[in-house]
């Protein structure tokens, strides 16, 4: 039960677009078409779920205070907290990098489509932001780190899935001349927020 | 009549094409199509599926919702009397109502298309009906006691953001009316919510109760109402939401005419009842052991599916897309409604919720029958060769 909390939780009550407004760059500029919007969706939630437990464990085993112990008594007090930003970051780029080589390999159209911003998740925020928040919220296992590692992708992907669509609806749309592109989409992604107001305040 | 069309005539030179009004030609056209059917048909707009004026389909969604509307004042007076212990007629209650929802109603009509006048001057696109559907939306959908200036401001939202930053009647992504409570319920949580404000006038009167009937049970109370004044409306709630009955009316017309999809209506109700169900089953508290056949006729279910969530323009546009659309909105519904103790009622933001994912349930729906179609053009040309 807590597995399936922590899922709907981290897909729909915090999700990473509406509730924290996370990962906007890539959210905004490859939203133009279903097609590419889902892949770049499906790539963030592979790197997300990937990396949040591998953070974790290196979150557990080697960065926060007192994580050293295992290795013997005298390293217990040792705190190597200030080089977590800069290991999840690595963590993170050589994921990406992973992701990039395979989406080359098996899927030269998206690459192609995807350009600048398949290398550029290394840098979303939602995907540093899942580790972070990761480290925040004290899970007490890597199945834990993994679901939300999961979920936060899964949120991630739909919310940008629903945008890509509405911007392919939205083209037929007689918008004002100083609000075409991404001035209507930033007025499109405050009304998804509203729509996603529904799950505010649900307790599970 | 023919004198009348004389004079529109006559009156509509200045506005023709090189003369001197000529900018405000969409503003007296609003106002000509209005009085006389127009010789041409709208063209334009993501839901346009029809051969006929945008206009007429709009009359008769405003026709649809005189029942409803003036069941509402009838309730609004009824709820008033009959907790001040007053004795009145039905003639006493429907001018209380009246004299409470016919200002809002103006207030809504006079900021809403003041602000599409403006628009359809200065970008020179034509006023549509759509408006007149929303503007008595927004005051059907509210509590009777809000001020007027909040509907002013609610209805300047929904009307600039929601609507013409798109590009005005048919390029909207979530339904205007909707939007509007949604800015109001967030903004105003006070005026919106609560045990005061269902009642006209019940701050002022000491020891009224006038929750709605999901307030009460989501604080745990039992329900003192019987299935027929769930029905029949005779319950506190925003002003036009609360009989079933009526709604029905409005229903059938928008079904009989075509107007409003039944796929929606009839798949939001099987999804709320599917979904109720389902919690009966479970039981944990009160309000999951709430009976399906109730939860659908209480609150704000039965107008919010009948009437927003058929909108045309923000509801997919699928067949199948309209089935999956209305099961979502049901089952979203009474998920929120037992689910998330900030809202008694979730009708407002499963409706918003699905107007988002719309085009993305038209998208697949359409892919899926590109791919049917490729399938069987394959095997039509495989058994040919």
């Amino acid at each position: 039960m807590d597995y399936v909390n922590l899922f709907v939780r981290s897909i729909f009550i915090e999700n990473m677009v509406f509730a924290y407004f996370l990962g906007m760059c890539s959210y905004l500029a490859v939203s133009k078409t279903v097609k590419t919007a889902v892949g770049l969706g499906a790539a963030v939630i592979f790197v997300l779920s990937i990396t949040v437990p591998i953070n974790f464990l290196l979150d557990n085993y080697l960065l926060r205070p007192g994580a050293l112990s295992w290795l013997g008594a005298e390293y217990a007090n040792i705190d190597l907290s200030f080089l977590s930003f800069i290991m999840f970051i690595a963590v993170i780029a050589s994921m990406v990098q992973l992701v990039e080589m395979i989406v080359e390999k098996f899927a030269p159209a998206l690459y192609g489509a995807l350009g600048i911003f398949l290398p550029l998740i290394a840098v979303n925020c939602a995907i540093l932001g899942g580790s972070l928040f990761m480290q925040q919220k004290d899970f007490a296992g890597i199945g834990e780190a993994a679901t939300y590692g999961l979920g936060s992708g899964i949120g991630w992907f739909l919310a940008i899935l629903a945008i890509a669509a509405i911007r392919e609806k939205i083209a037929y749309s007689n918008v004002p001349a100083p609000l075409r592109g991404l001035g209507i989409t930033f007025i499109i992604t405050g009304l998804m927020a509203l729509g996603f107001m529904s799950f505010m305040g649900i307790k599970l | 009549m023919s004198f009348l069309r004389k004079k529109l005539d006559d009156l509509k030179r200045p506005f023709e094409k090189g003369q001197k009004w000529e900018k405000f030609a969409p503003a007296f056209s609003a106002f000509d199509t209005f009085l006389f059917v127009p010789d041409h048909t709208t063209k334009k707009g993501a839901h346009i599926r029809d051969a006929v004026d945008l206009k007429r389909t709009m009359m008769v969604v405003v026709l649809a919702l005189i029942p409803a509307l003036i069941y509402g004042m009838y309730n609004t007076g009824y709820q008033y009397f009959s907790q001040t212990g007053e004795a009145f007629t039905f003639f006493d209650a429907f001018l209380h109502g009246a004299w409470k929802i016919v200002p809002m109603i103006v207030v809504s009509y006079a900021v809403g298309l003041g602000i599409e006048f403006i628009f359809a001057i200065y970008r020179g696109h034509e006023v549509n009906e759509g408006y007149l559907v929303t503007g008595l939306l927004i005051p059907m959908i509210m509590p009777v006691d809000i001020p007027l200036w909040m509907v002013a401001v609610s209805v300047a939202f929904a009307v600039l953001i929601g609507k013409e930053a798109f590009g005005g009647t048919g390029m909207n992504i979530l339904n205007p009316a909707l939007m509007a409570r949604a800015f109001a319920f967030f903004a105003y949580p006070t005026y919106m919510s609560g045990n005061k404000v269902w009642v006209s006038e019940a701050s002022n009167v000491d020891g009224i109760s006038g929750e709605t009937i999901l307030g009460s049970l989501a604080a745990g109370k039992e329900v003192s109402y019987d299935m027929w004044s769930m029905f029949a409306g005779a319950i506190p709630g925003s002003i036009a939401e609360t009989s079933t009955l009526f709604i029905g009316l409005g229903a059938l017309l928008l079904i009989l005419t075509g107007i409003g999809s039944w796929r929606i209506i009839v798949g939001g109700f099987i999804g709320a009842a599917a979904m109720a169900f389902l919690f009966n089953l479970w039981g944990a508290n009160a309000l999951m052991s709430f009976p399906w056949y109730q939860h659908l006729i209480v609150g704000g279910l039965a107008f919010g599916i009948v009437f927003m969530a058929t909108d045309p323009v923000s509801a997919a546009q699928t067949y199948k897309g309209k089935w999956i659309y209305g099961i979502l909105v049901g089952v979203f519904s009474v998920m929120i409604r037992v689910f998330n103790p900030a809202y008694p009622e979730g009708v407002m933001l499963a409706i918003l919720l699905m107007n988002v994912f719309a085009p993305t349930i038209d998208h697949y729906v359409i892919e899926a029958s590109i791919k049917r179609r490729k399938k069987r053009l394959a095997t039509v040309t495989a058994k040919s060769a």
